[in-house]
């Protein structure tokens, strides 16, 4: 299953469980350096939790989680984590909100990180004053501007209306192929997993139950015949056979 | 002047007019008797005994003594309150040791202590000062406690996820967002201030606004009563005024 390039994420038989209710039971994975992989799957099926253990903010029952070759026991420093509500902080200006955790001459950093997201005029707004596609905007410079080795991004773009969601897409990519960090983006949108990865990998009952490499060239067009087809498999093996109408009639493709 | 600064102007006069036609009213009864100066003397009457005490510098001392009293007992009450909030809210060992004891404590009107205290105390400075500051505690743990327990924990998680901890975790994102429920304490805080002041000056005490007032009752003197009155209106609106400001300031985020 594995091309050419050294694993840089290794998860062995992973194991999660809060109290006696288990979340993931067993997963293995291999990501590679720059790899841009989806997860998608329903609620509840353990996808939050792993990019959670990823970024060190929890930790396993058994099993390991190595970033190249080292074991994460601590808060992963090479990763930045990106939230689905935002989380900037409201009595931080944009620019400190993005410059949150640097050293205090980093304000260039900030502010250059802040361009490449678009905002770089916003600096010194309150983060109440901007739209829900810019404060992900904002919290996306704020992920960039540490030059993670790693973004994983937990449904960032969900709360986000459709144009919006688009242009985020756009710019997610865009940034990823300029700085070629490992991404890791949690989904319950099959569409815009086959649109951003390079890999989908489909959660269910804390396992792996589909891993699709997505052959499409970049930048994807959603009138590419060979995406609709991919969306299409993609969803069958969410929904099972017989219960496929219901979901594949949904215009956004939504799965929760 | 510009249409918004005279839209401005009109809304800050409008809710002193209330307070001018009282007075006003006030002073036109009374210059026509229909108020006898034995159950109310005119605000005229009462600025006089004013300058009067102001003359003598018996006013002035016993507004410092006050403020002496509501700021000591206010500072020493609300650290107390403040610290012991801070910790209950950030240490689980702590607050299972202390809150339960203290909510238990925060039952009991403190006014109801003031024979006990006086016992304790006799009538002098640290009476008053114990009591203000007894006072002032409760209304400052509760808010700060509160606060710093509801902040948005979705916050803490990111703040830790982007490598804040210990002090700096705190600082940028804790205290800010328990900030606006401490300052609601604080201001809540500084009307039991006063009210504590009050009763315990009035009920015992040789210098002081309320001392005043009492020593003035004995000589039925109504225009030197009403003015330690006024004299704690005054007071009270100036403190709740500092407060709203530093709400304004502090929470400017907010809006």
């Amino acid at each position: 299953m594995e091309a050419a390039g050294i694993p840089h994420i290794k998860l062995e038989n992973i194991k999660k469980g809060y109290n006696s209710r288990s979340v993931l039971e067993g997963l293995n994975l291999t990501i590679r350096q720059g790899e841009f992989v989806a997860i998608v799957g329903r609620s509840g099926c353990g996808k939050s939790t792993l990019l959670r253990l990823l970024a060190g903010l929890e930790f396993l029952d058994t099993g390991s989680i190595l970033v190249d070759g080292e074991e994460i026991n601590s808060l992963n420093k090479n990763a930045r984590l990106m939230f689905q509500d935002g989380r900037l902080l409201p009595w931080k200006k944009v620019m400190e909100n993005v410059s949150m955790g640097l050293p205090r001459d980093h304000r260039l950093r900030a502010l250059n990180a802040l361009e490449r997201v678009g905002l770089k005029d916003r600096a010194n707004d309150w983060p109440a004053r901007l739209s829900g596609g810019q404060k992900q905007r904002v919290a996306l410079a704020r992920a960039l501007v540490h030059n993670p080795a790693i973004l994983l991004l937990d449904e960032p773009l969900g709360a986000l209306d459709a144009l919006t969601r688009l242009e985020m897409q756009r710019l997610v990519e865009q940034l990823w192929s300029e700085k070629k960090f490992t991404s890791i983006l949690v989904t319950h949108d099959v569409e815009e997993a086959v649109a951003l990865a390079d890999r989908v990998i489909l959660i269910e009952e804390g396992s792996i139950k589909l891993d699709q490499y997505i052959p499409l060239p970049r930048p994807r067009q959603r009138v590419h015949p060979g995406f609709s087809l991919l969306v299409e498999e993609i969803l069958q093996h969410i929904t099972g056979p017989g219960e496929g109408p219901a979901f594949l009639g949904n215009q956004r493709k939504r799965v929760y | 002047m510009d249409k918004q600064g005279e839209t401005n102007a009109i809304q800050t006069a409008i809710p002193w007019i209330i307070p001018f036609l009282l007075l006003a009213g006030w002073q036109l009864f009374a210059s026509l008797g229909a108020i006898p100066a034995r159950i109310l003397p005119a605000p005229f009457d009462v600025c006089k005994a004013a300058v009067g005490l102001l003359k003598t510098g018996e006013l002035q001392d016993h507004i410092m003594v006050s403020l002496g009293r509501a700021v000591s007992g206010f500072v020493i009450g609300g650290s107390i309150g403040f610290l012991l909030g801070l910790f209950n809210g950030l240490s689980k060992l702590s607050e299972l040791l202390f809150d339960t004891s203290i909510q238990m404590l925060r039952t009991i009107p403190h006014l109801a202590l003031i024979p006990l205290v006086i016992l304790w105390f006799g009538i002098d400075e640290t009476s008053k000062i114990f009591m203000v500051a007894l006072g002032v505690l409760f209304p400052v743990y509760v808010n700060t406690y509160h606060g710093i327990k509801s902040v948005d924990k979705g916050l803490i998680e990111m703040g830790k996820a982007y490598g804040l901890r210990g002090f700096y975790l705190f600082k940028t994102v804790i205290f800010p967002g328990a900030l606006s429920s401490i300052l609601v304490g604080f201001r809540f805080s500084l009307g039991v201030m006063w009210m504590t002041l009050i009763v315990a000056e009035t009920i015992s005490a040789h210098s002081g606004i309320g001392y005043m007032a009492m020593n003035a009752r004995e000589f039925m003197q109504m225009d030197v009563i009403v003015l330690a009155i006024l004299l704690y209106a005054f007071f009270g609106k100036l403190s709740d005024m500092i407060a709203k400001l530093l709400e304004k300031r502090w929470l400017n985020w907010n809006r």
